[in-house]
């Protein structure tokens, strides 16, 4: 425990021994590697490669301990993720901390602890970080924002963008869509569900590395995070010469997910997961992708969805379970629980 | 609940249903759904992709929140602005435009507006906030009503002297007679499945035997609604309108008798105006006057900001099933879910919504 204190108090935010104890206590503790140890103004990394991955992402999630994970848990998870989609290999961390004074330290070591776990078992460090208290009811509870760095091969640079895409390559996805977002509704409690409903939260790199090394064709990959699994097939298909079919036969849906969803009108290809990636893989590579997928522990319902086709450029089209078709269009606004 | 789902999504079944509604059908036909859940699992489940081109679907004034007028919402609106307020309502009507406003951007100067999913919670509310008035915004059809009957009932019970109703709560057949008398070209109304699980299908007596046109009571999966179409091309082609149930699992001809009556001791009709349809005799609800100390209009004074109707936007006819949402100028330029003009565009049951989904904004 970091001091006596059993709760954040704006001292901690201060910068003076308040702060010192804070960080020796809880950061550095936990956190635990040379380059945070020496506790410099800017972490001195070395990097691998030539191109470097960066990228930044704020969490601010309620409740902030939810079933399969929490806001720590999701903060290093979502930055690992969206390196490890870009082809890159996640190396460093940072993570900054907005904590609302009254804030209880048990709680803060929880997701401390759980921040350090996922660092470790994602193979990242979690090299420099920032503290800073607000005053009560300025903010809810804590709001973390955590910044990664990786390294780049040269051959995965197209990866990103997905430049060479073409018609024929399979879209694939390694497990079942709208789990995280269906947990996070019914551990708000807002709707008296006891449904076992948990969150897919899980750093997806050692999957990812799975797949590079079993296909050079891989040609995009996308983490499907908010907005689904619709969101990220709907932007793949915009501005592009080639359309894509997906088969609505093959997409995987929890029992539970389906349950919720039905019952409040949410269509679960736009619901949030925190641990699906869409891979899009040359077609004579697709089996290969797949079986080295389903081989990893975040991949075991890895399926092919659908295919880049030549016809309808631009568009996502979804082949419905009962033989129709549909387009698949980006979510405007929030989905909106209905009323009858 | 599940379970019983799968077997109303089997495709093969879908597909010999579709044939034979392409070997029966010989000259074309307008069916009207006339519920938002409907609406949106014709469009989700790609439903008209599988028709034959003579058979044409018409989206209905089905979503409670599109048929709601702005009045409601400038009301409701006026209410959250006041101090001692708390507003109760169910997601969809965050977002709806009022005249100059919405709850949403209300919630956001930090007036109280609370979403809740039951009537239940807003009396829960109520009961932890004795000094503030909650009011819980009723809207809603058949369907929803009983619910805030027992809501109503509840708080007497539960001795709550600081929870009120809004109601803009509405009943179908008016309205459905209506659009008959308007001059809607239709064949056919695929009737609401949930609402007539409350209601039965006596309400529907009058469409085939004053009107001549078919009413099919349908469930909401696939297999149900290409059913329901099944069935009304069948009517139509061997000239038999009648009042038929294909919702069998779910739907008895009397309906739910407990809920009905529930509903009589709490609300009494009244003329209620509807978007697109204007104020329709007794197609609305509101409470009783031995209930009236509960009414929020009658209890809570405000001052209502005057009604400005928007321009250009076709909800209306759309609701009428005289236009689609693809005649519609603003669709998916000025009106989009983002920044909707039209209530049609909020609620994920409005066929703008559904449109804009599941057939791409342009």
């Amino acid at each position: 425990m970091a001091g006596n204190n059993s709760r954040i108090l704006l001292g901690h935010g201060s910068g003076g021994s308040l702060t010192h104890e804070l960080i020796d206590n809880l950061f550095v503790k936990h956190f635990n590697n040379p380059e945070l140890d020496k506790q410099t103004d800017a972490a001195l990394l070395k990097i691998p490669h030539k191109q470097l991955a960066f990228t930044t992402d704020a969490f601010v999630v309620d409740p902030i301990f939810f079933p399969g994970g929490d806001i720590g848990k999701l903060a290093i998870c979502g930055t690992v993720n969206d390196i490890a989609v870009s082809g890159a290999k996640p190396l460093y961390l940072s993570a900054a901390f907005i904590i609302e004074e009254g804030f209880p330290m048990e709680d803060l070591e929880r997701i401390v602890i759980s921040m350090a776990e996922e660092a470790k078992k994602a193979g990242v460090s979690i090299v420099t970080g920032d503290t800073k208290v607000v005053n009560k009811d300025k903010c809810d509870k804590v709001f973390i924002t955590t910044t990664g760095i990786g390294a780049l091969e040269e051959k995965y640079v197209n990866i990103s963008e997905g430049n060479e895409i073409r018609p024929g390559d399979k879209i694939l996805i390694n497990g079942s869509i709208g789990d995280h977002g269906m947990a996070i509704m019914s551990a708000r409690n807002e709707l008296k569900l006891s449904a076992p409903l948990l969150s897919d939260c899980a750093s997806l790199n050692g999957l990812i590395a799975n797949i590079t090394k079993a296909s050079d064709k891989v040609h995009f990959m996308r983490d499907a995070t908010r907005g689904g699994l619709a969101t990220v097939i709907s932007e793949l298909s915009t501005n592009r010469s080639y359309g894509i079919n997906i088969d609505e036969e093959q997409l995987l849906i929890d029992e539970a997910v389906r349950g919720m969803c039905e019952l409040l009108g949410f269509d679960p290809m736009y619901v949030a997961n925190e641990g699906k990636v869409v891979v899009v893989v040359a077609g004579e590579d697709a089996e290969i992708v797949l079986k080295a997928m389903q081989k990893h522990e975040f991949g075991e319902d890895s399926r092919i969805i659908g295919e880049f086709v030549g016809d309808h450029p631009g568009k996502a089209w979804l082949n419905t379970i009962i033989g129709g078709n549909r387009i698949i269009d980006m979510l405007a606004g929030e989905q909106l629980p209905r009323i009858c | 609940m599940i379970k019983y789902i799968d077997e109303y999504r089997d495709k093969n079944l879908v597909l010999r249903i579709a044939n034979e509604i392409r070997r029966i059908s010989s000259r074309p036909f307008r069916f009207m759904e006339v519920c938002g859940g409907h609406t949106m699992a014709i469009q989700k489940f790609g439903i008209p992709s599988l028709l034959p081109e003579n058979i044409q679907l018409l989206s209905g004034p089905g979503c409670p929140v599109c048929v709601t007028g702005r009045k409601f919402i400038d009301t409701a609106i006026a209410f959250a602005r006041r101090e001692d307020v708390i507003i109760t309502t169910y997601g969809d009507l965050i977002r709806v435009p009022g005249s100059t406003s919405t709850l949403d951007a209300e919630r956001g100067k930090g007036h109280d507006i609370r979403m809740v999913y039951s009537i239940l919670d807003a009396l829960e509310i109520a009961n932890d906030n004795p000094d503030k008035k909650v009011i819980f915004l009723g809207i809603g059809f058949e369907t929803t009503t009983p619910s805030s009957a027992a809501g109503v009932v509840n708080a007497i019970n539960m001795g709550l002297d600081n929870f009120y109703l809004y109601s803009s709560h509405k009943v179908m057949p008016p309205a459905m007679t209506a659009l008959i008398n308007e001059g809607v070209k239709i064949d056919g109304y695929i009737a609401p499945g949930h609402v007539s699980t409350i209601t039965g299908t006596s309400i529907y007596d009058d469409i085939p035997l004053k009107y001549n046109l078919g009413c099919v009571v349908s469930g909401f999966e696939p297999v149900d609604l290409m059913q329901t179409i099944l069935m009304l091309t069948r009517q139509m082609e061997n000239d038999d309108a009648k009042v038929e149930i294909q919702y069998k699992r779910a739907v008895v001809p009397e309906g739910n008798v407990k809920a009905r009556k529930l509903v009589d001791e709490v609300f009494e009709a009244c003329d209620d105006w509807w978007r697109g349809l204007g104020l329709l005799k007794d197609s609305g609800l509101q409470l009783r006057s031995a209930y009236s100390h509960l009414d929020a209009e009658k209890a809570i004074p405000v001052e209502v900001e005057k009604t400005r109707e928007d321009t250009g936007c076709i909800c209306g006819e759309i609701l009428k099933g005289l236009k689609s949402p693809g005649d519609c100028k603003l669709f998916g330029k000025a009106c989009t879910p983002n920044d909707p003009v039209g209530a049609c565009m909020v609620s994920n049951e409005g066929a703008c919504h559904a449109w804009f989904r599941y057939r791409g904004s342009a």
